[in-house]
């Protein structure tokens, strides 16, 4: 067991180098010089000569990234161009914020997932298989974003119910009371929406899967009621399923940034499209090397809890 | 080389044929195929189908509600006529959503299917190498690489295809895997073909139709995503029309003209729905074929 986790963590070692440089090479990927994407256009020369040497621009590429890297592990991601800030502090408080609206979406994509996709894995062909089909149907085609659009537009500008943007009063610090609750939902709903749609479809599959496996036919000819069935059925399906729903939870972190675009949700997406179109690199690079290494971690600690629930996994 | 050839091709076309009869009984097939083509063919003959120009706008008709005379969906904050521009809207929205699937099947074949066939060190490290872009959540890896480049076509088509070649890469590998312990291989390397010979002939013809599959289903999400980084501004610049781009200079008019401001989202979400139940439909056939 402790070999198994051992040699994941070496596994996802070279990984998250490989994540780092490529997060790296992203101000090479900008036309132009890099310095151009730093300094202002109307920069004299002697200021960009000093730019370079403070971001280390003179030395050679390799020796930079050593050196972006060096930093990097120390927590240190540089200063926000725009802002002036450490890039570290300014992508906490923003993943606080999207955090708290993608539990919330796990919890309601997994919850619904779960119910619809087993019940219409149990029940083949019943009306509910034929609306969790159409629903995970929709969850997959829809434009997460447009339907955001069209949450604001029912829901505050219609009914006047939620509010449409923001994250409520002080919006700096993280709070979970009703008044900020009533931010988080539209932004969580729409979220919420792809993974119910894939997570019903996993589920679904999984568990007819499974349904048609041997032991169960022998398991049902011992006489063993409905209810014991579903114990043995959420018990194979239960690795499976969590590493659809952990895929899930890393996807909605990473692909926040359309959702809390529309509703302006002060999350870590945000700050995203702030630094894209400032062309605040450092920024961007934090943003994306934190949102890939939570998403390099949750996948590792996903494996390892598999491999408990079925130590099958350990040994291929 | 050539009778193996001549062996397997025949028996391939009947597959092909008896796939395509299951999946024409299917009635989704044929209502998502038929609400495609009206898109496709709408798309690629709108000058001749629409009474405005896509850039043809007035100050004085901006805003105009659904059902307004002469424009029947309206018009948009410039005063454009909103169906004129949903029409020539699925050019770009279409051309951004297919060019890099089409790009990521190309190369992620051509990889996948050397990459799995040599096998060993070489295939070990081109995988792992892949599973680097694995570490990428698909949304941020695209708008990383598109918000690093800059705004414009080619980059999010660029952006877009990084995201999508990894994926293909994957199936086209494990597919070519299995294959490669075949009987049949070792029969043809027998008879003196080359690698090249092989893969062409046996690996391409056995494994092309599951990848192709795969990679219909992945058209619906390339064409989110792409109009997803029009709508962040980062794809196509206006005031070309594009779906995602409409909604977000419609997005200011969502308190005043609430159904006219979703109108390019509805679009979008009808064609995805098509491209899902087509793609849903054809692997079913494949799988009650065989």
């Amino acid at each position: 067991m402790l070999l198994y986790v051992l040699k994941r963590i070496l596994y996802s070692v070279p990984i998250i180098l490989g994540v780092s440089i490529l997060t790296f090479a992203l101000v090479f990927m900008a036309p132009g010089d890099p310095i151009s994407a730093i300094a202002p256009a109307d920069a004299p020369e002697e200021v960009i000569q000093a730019l370079k040497i403070s971001y280390g621009l003179d030395r050679p590429v390799p020796v930079q990234y050593l050196l972006w890297l060096q930093k990097a592990m120390t927590g240190d991601l540089g200063v926000s161009i725009a802002s002036g800030r450490p890039v570290l502090g300014e992508i906490f408080t923003a993943f606080t914020h999207t955090l708290s609206i993608a539990l919330i979406a796990s919890f309601l994509g997994v919850g619904l997932g779960f119910i619809l996709g087993g019940v219409a894995g149990f029940y083949q062909n019943s009306w509910i298989d034929r609306f969790a089909t159409l629903l995970s149907l929709i969850g997959i085609s829809v434009p997460h974003y447009w339907l955001g659009l069209v949450l604001t537009i029912v829901f505050s500008v219609w009914l006047g119910w939620l509010p449409a943007m923001g994250a409520g009063p002080d919006s700096g610090a993280f709070f979970f009371d009703f008044e900020h609750i009533k931010f988080m939902l539209l932004p969580a709903i729409t979220m919420a929406v792809i993974p119910t749609g894939i997570i019903t479809r996993s589920v679904k599959s999984i568990v007819s899967e499974i349904l048609g496996r041997e032991f169960l036919v022998s398991l049902r000819a011992r006489g063993l009621t409905d209810m014991a069935v579903l114990k043995h059925v959420i018990r194979n399906a239960l690795p499976m399923v969590l590493a659809v729903v952990g895929l899930q939870i890393g996807y909605l972190m990473g692909g926040s940034i359309l959702i809390e675009t529309v509703f302006s949700w002060p999350g870590t997406g945000f700050l995203l499209n702030i630094a894209i179109f400032q062309r605040d690199f450092p920024l961007l690079q934090g943003i994306v090397l934190i949102l890939c290494m939570f998403f390099v971690i949750l996948n590792l600690i996903i494996d390892i809890l598999q491999s408990i629930l079925d130590p099958r996994i350990m040994r291929s | 080389m050539n009778s193996t050839g001549t062996f397997v091709i025949p028996r391939r076309n009947t597959y092909w044929r008896d796939v395509f009869s299951i999946f024409l009984q299917d009635r989704s097939a044929w209502i998502s195929g038929f609400i495609l083509i009206i898109i496709f063919a709408s798309a690629l003959f709108a000058p001749w189908i629409c009474s405005y120009g896509p850039y043809q706008g007035s100050m004085s008709a901006r805003l105009l509600d659904i059902g307004s005379p002469g424009h029947l969906l309206g018009t948009d904050e410039l005063g454009r006529d909103m169906l004129t521009r949903l029409i020539y809207g699925g050019r770009m929205t279409l051309l951004i959503g297919f060019t890099p699937i089409f790009l990521a099947f190309v190369i992620g074949t051509t990889i996948g299917l050397i990459s799995g066939f040599v096998g060993g060190k070489i295939n070990t490290f081109v995988m792992r190498t892949l599973d680097i872009f694995y570490a990428f959540p698909s949304v941020l890896l695209a708008v990383a690489i598109s918000g690093a480049m800059g705004p414009g076509i080619m980059n999010s088509i660029i952006a877009l295809t990084v995201v999508f070649t990894p994926q293909i890469v994957r199936v086209a590998e494990s597919a070519a895997t299995q294959i490669r312990n075949m009987e049949y291989i070792d029969a043809a390397r027998m008879s003196g073909a080359s690698s090249l010979t092989i893969i062409r002939v046996h690996l391409l013809s056995n494994v092309v139709g599951p990848i192709f599959v795969y990679a219909t289903s992945l058209i619906s999400v390339c064409m989110i995503l792409a109009s997803g980084l029009s709508f962040l501004g980062l794809g196509v610049k206006p005031p070309e029309p594009e779906w995602g781009l409409m909604l977000n200079t419609l997005r200011p008019a969502i308190y005043t003209k609430p159904l006219l401001s979703a109108l390019p989202g509805i679009w979008l979400f009808i064609t995805s729905i098509a491209f899902n139940l087509l793609s849903d439909a054809f692997r079913q056939a494949m799988s009650k074929k065989s």
